[in-house]
């Protein structure tokens, strides 16, 4: 019996391969077991070669695995592309019908299940799907009852019929297995799992369940890859709820909306990525220039221009920081699994309230569109704080004759009062030109002088935002600490556990909140490691000059980066770690 | 109740003596008293510009924004408060040419809200350059030949992008413009009203007069009928859109709000922004 194994399902877009790792994993979900589930797709609707592959373990998974065991393969396609990640004792189930051919050079076993006929004898060739759950099913000894209530959920619509012939498909498919077998293969039987109740989902389902929780009822976005899903699910969901999502004209709309939106006092959301993040800039501006709370998802994709749409990559750090022109209050955070996409997407609404400044939360392909096990999340740790916000007029001291409100009035902590429109003996301005402590506008050097200080002054200290680093130091003295930032948490881990196994003392460091940078946390870990590496989906190292930029220390730090459109896998990490290590190059 | 006085304020604009946007500025500050409107009940979002800075001679809330984005902006607005009255206002530079998308799918999208252009014809705020609203030979800096772009005709483009409000007034003509304006801020949708507001520092083509002696007023017109789509079209084509008063108005065509599903009267800053643990565990059920 094994603790984990990588089961990939691949054929042409469009023919089901989504659905088909969906109602796999669900049942592995309900059955307890840790999951990690990366796509690959193309940006083509229908055609091109797709492939969904799930990890499955009876421990936390974080990454997609260097190697598989089962294969799914609807096509040769599949075959020729995928076999190479299998180890030797894989195996491969393809279908009898286009007369799989296994490459020369991999052992693994090949079974040619008649996936199509056994469907069509069924009832209907489309069932192919489920006769590959059930021969998958078979072959790692799970009880086909756990597809039962998955099957119902997703069928019951249609009729009762329907779901017992589902269900055949599976049982029948998983028979031929069998017969082929004998018993179940030792070395892809799973132990038994805890047992215990978790979610499946995307990074993108939990910020957009993030946003519904903080209060969001207004979202204003226009579509791309691969922002799209947080959309979808607010769609959906805000209705429930009153609320609304505005497909608007472009992204200089949306985030224009999110500003009037959030000055009228809700709270508001826009979601997009590189293309549309580069076209929000001047608004994220205006935000900044007239401490106006909005929210911006960057979900990160291949750059530049339109780049590798549908591929990881997290080369936006530069745009997110440094973009919009002048001088502006921002913050930039930056979750590293799913549970904190929602737990961080509530953070940034209260943040973006307090500090009444424009907040990122970046995100990034692998991230957004990964799937993980999550802990049940918890009702209790939704807070909302609107910070210094003012809905009623109770008291506000009556305004005399055009006298106006001080919306942007100097305090110690450079925060002010802020009270939304239809409120009264509240009036005052709004400008993104300069402007006095009413909003007035204003050219006087001493006003200024003391506006940007006020403006910046608010994110001058620790802010508060909860773990702005995640830390995993079993080490005083390290001889490396890894840094990396969203989607690479999990691969790191796994790498450093390598590395561990040969005597390389390493830490972990995950950066959380990219602006202000959360220097004081990250100085003691790299002052205290003899080496540093920055592993990071870019060529050129954004984050490493942030680091370095901020910390210093140059001579250790040193970055890894991988910018050909895929995850890294744990194999990579060990193995760049290690040479760098090995080297002294670092 | 407040008058149009309650809605003037200390600020001394610093527009040119003449400019056609003083009257705007009245005209509005007029129609928003005679409505029963309170300062606090209203905002004006506006673009970059001379015109923009209305919303900051206004005693109402104002947003001065960025350039060609005041009409997302008070749509977004709007949204989240929809017992506001909103109205957004610029230049033509603002509506017709950064931000000319925005107006079309304004219009398209019918959130209620009204928007005020003051077309000049030219850039007043960067000193006189070409605006699409420029006619063909237009001289100024930035076209020292005369303009050699077709001059867009922002009503007859109004009006295929489905508009349920269409209104031109002229400066000169505070009483006409202040009912229009009226109108548009009691219809129930998107309302466009485009003044003719002279620049009298960069625009001397179309002046005060050579307006008086072209503007036709579609109030003395005999037999026109605002509700006819048709007629409006024909209108603005035969008099290149040179006509005050209402062009088209379609009480019929429901605003944005209206067709939103579940959308509440209740608007959405005045709602309960907190879900309960039972709605809450029903959308976690779904990933489980
Ligand atoms: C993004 C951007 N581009 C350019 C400008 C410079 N700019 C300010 S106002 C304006 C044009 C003003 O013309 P119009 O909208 O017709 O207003 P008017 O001044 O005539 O009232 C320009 C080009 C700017 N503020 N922002
Ligand atoms: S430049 Fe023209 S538009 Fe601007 S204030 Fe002067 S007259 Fe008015
Ligand atoms: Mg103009």
């Amino acid at each position: 019996m094994i603790k984990q194994l990588s089961w990939k399902v691949g054929g042409q877009q469009g023919e089901g391969i989504d659905s088909t790792g969906e109602i796999f994993s669900t049942a592995l979900n309900r059955l307890g077991y840790h999951l990690y589930g990366y796509r690959h797709f193309s940006s083509r609707i229908k055609g091109g070669h797709s492939n969904t592959k799930i990890r499955i373990s009876t421990q936390p998974v974080g990454a997609v695995s260097d190697d598989l065991d089962v294969l799914v393969a609807f096509d040769q396609e599949t075959i020729d592309l995928n076999a190479h990640e299998l180890h030797d004792k894989g195996v491969i189930l393809a279908d009898e019908k286009f007369n799989p051919k296994v490459p020369d050079d991999i052992s693994a076993r090949l079974f040619s299940v008649p996936f199509i006929k056994i469907a069509q004898e069924v009832g209907l060739a489309q069932m192919k799907n489920m006769v590959a759950v059930g021969a998958s099913s078979s072959l790692l000894g799970l009880p086909l009852e756990a597809f039962q209530s998955v099957i119902e959920e997703k069928f019951s619509r249609k009729g009762q019929q329907v779901v017992e012939k589902n269900m055949q498909a599976i049982k029948e498919g998983a028979d031929f297995i069998l017969k082929e077998t004998g018993e179940p293969l030792a070395e892809l039987t799973l132990e038994p799992s805890d047992g215990k109740k978790r979610l499946y989902m995307i990074g993108n389902d939990a910020i957009a369940l993030g946003a519904v929780a903080a209060g969001v009822r207004l979202m204003a976005a226009y579509p791309i890859t691969p922002s799209s899903e947080i959309m979808e699910y607010l769609i959906k969901t805000l209705p429930k709820f009153g609320g609304t999502v505005v497909q608007t004209e472009d992204e200089m709309a949306a985030i224009s909306m999110v500003i009037g939106a959030n000055y009228g006092g809700i709270r508001s959301l826009t979601a997009s990525a590189g293309p549309g993040l580069s076209l929000m800039t001047e608004a994220i501006g205006l935000a900044g220039m007239t401490e106006t709370p909005a929210v911006i998802v960057d979900t990160q994709r291949g750059g530049p221009s339109t780049g590798l749409p549908t591929k990881q990559e997290q080369s936006d750090l530069n745009a997110m920081i440094y973009s919009t022109h002048g001088e502006i209050p921002k913050i930039v955070i930056a979750p590293s699994t799913v549970e904190e996409c929602f737990y961080d997407t509530i953070q940034a609404f209260n943040l973006a309230d307090k500090y009444q400044c424009p907040v990122i939360i970046v995100s990034d392909l692998a991230l957004s569109l990964g799937k993980q096990s999550v802990e049940p999340l918890d009702y209790n740790r939704i807070q909302i704080d609107r910070g210094r916000l003012i809905t009623e007029a109770d008291g506000l001291k009556e305004l005399a004759n055009s006298e106006l409100f001080k919306r942007y009035e100097l305090t110690e902590d450079g925060i002010s009062q802020r009270v939304i429109p239809g409120v009264k003996n509240g009036l005052h301005h709004v400008t993104g030109v300069e402007h006095d402590q009413v909003g007035r506008p204003s050219e006087n050097p001493l006003n200024r002088k003391q506006m940007m200080e006020k403006r910046l002054q608010k994110l001058a200290g620790p802010i508060d935002f909860q773990d702005p680093v995640f830390i995993d130091a079993k080490h005083e003295e390290a001889d490396l600490l890894i840094v990396g930032i969203n989607s690479t948490r999990g691969v790191i881990q796994e790498g450093m556990e390598r590395l561990e196994k040969d005597g390389i003392k390493v830490n972990h460091l995950h950066i959380r909140q990219v602006l202000p940078f959360p220097t004081e946390q990250v100085e003691p870990l790299v002052a205290k490691a003899k080496k540093v590496i920055v592993v990071e989906n870019n060529a050129t190292g954004q984050l490493t000059n942030q680091l370095r930029l901020h910390v210093g220390m140059l001579e250790k730090i040193k970055h890894v980066g991988k910018y050909d459109g895929n995850p890294f896998l744990p194999a990579e990490i060990y193995h760049e770690c290690k040479e760098l290590f090995a080297h002294g190059h670092v | 109740m407040a008058t149009f006085k309650d809605f003037r304020n200390k600020v001394k604009p610093n527009w040119c003596p003449g400019c056609g946007d003083f009257s705007v500025l009245a005209a509005m500050q007029r129609a928003f008293a005679n409505l029963g409107n309170e300062p606090e009940d209203v905002a004006i979002v506006s673009g970059i510009g001379c015109s923009g800075r209305i919303s900051g001679y206004t005693n109402a809330y104002g947003f001065h924004g960025i350039h060609g984005r005041a009409l997302p902006i008070a749509q977004g607005l709007k949204l989240a408060n929809r017992d506001l009255t909103v109205v957004a206002a610029g230049g033509d530079g603002d509506g017709f040419a950064i931000g000319m998308s925005h107006t079309i799918h304004a219009i398209r999208r019918n959130v209620d809200i009204t928007y005020i252009v003051m077309d000049n014809q030219v850039y007043g705020l960067t000193k006189g350059q070409t605006s699409p609203r420029s006619e063909m030979g237009f001289k100024t800096k930035s076209t020292p030949k005369g303009s050699i772009e077709a001059t867009i005709a922002p009503l007859e483009m109004a009006l295929t992008a489905g508009a349920g409000f269409v209104a031109q007034a002229f400066s000169s003509d505070l009483k006409q413009m202040t009912h229009l304006i009226e109108e548009g801020l009691k219809h129930k949708g998107f309302s466009l009203i485009n003044v003719y507001s002279p620049c009298v520092t960069y625009n001397k083509i179309n002046t005060y007069d050579w307006f008086k002696e072209s503007l036709i007023s579609l109030d003395d017109v005999e037999g026109y009928d605002p509700t006819n789509r048709m007629m409006a079209m024909q209108k603005l084509m035969e008099s290149q859109g040179l006509v005050t008063g209402l062009i088209y108005q379609n009480k019929e065509r429901q605003s944005y709000e209206d067709l939103i599903a579940g959308f509440e009267e209740t608007p959405l800053v005045k709602q309960d922004m907190k879900i309960s643990q039972a709605n809450f565990d029903e959308l976690v059920a779904e990933f489980a």
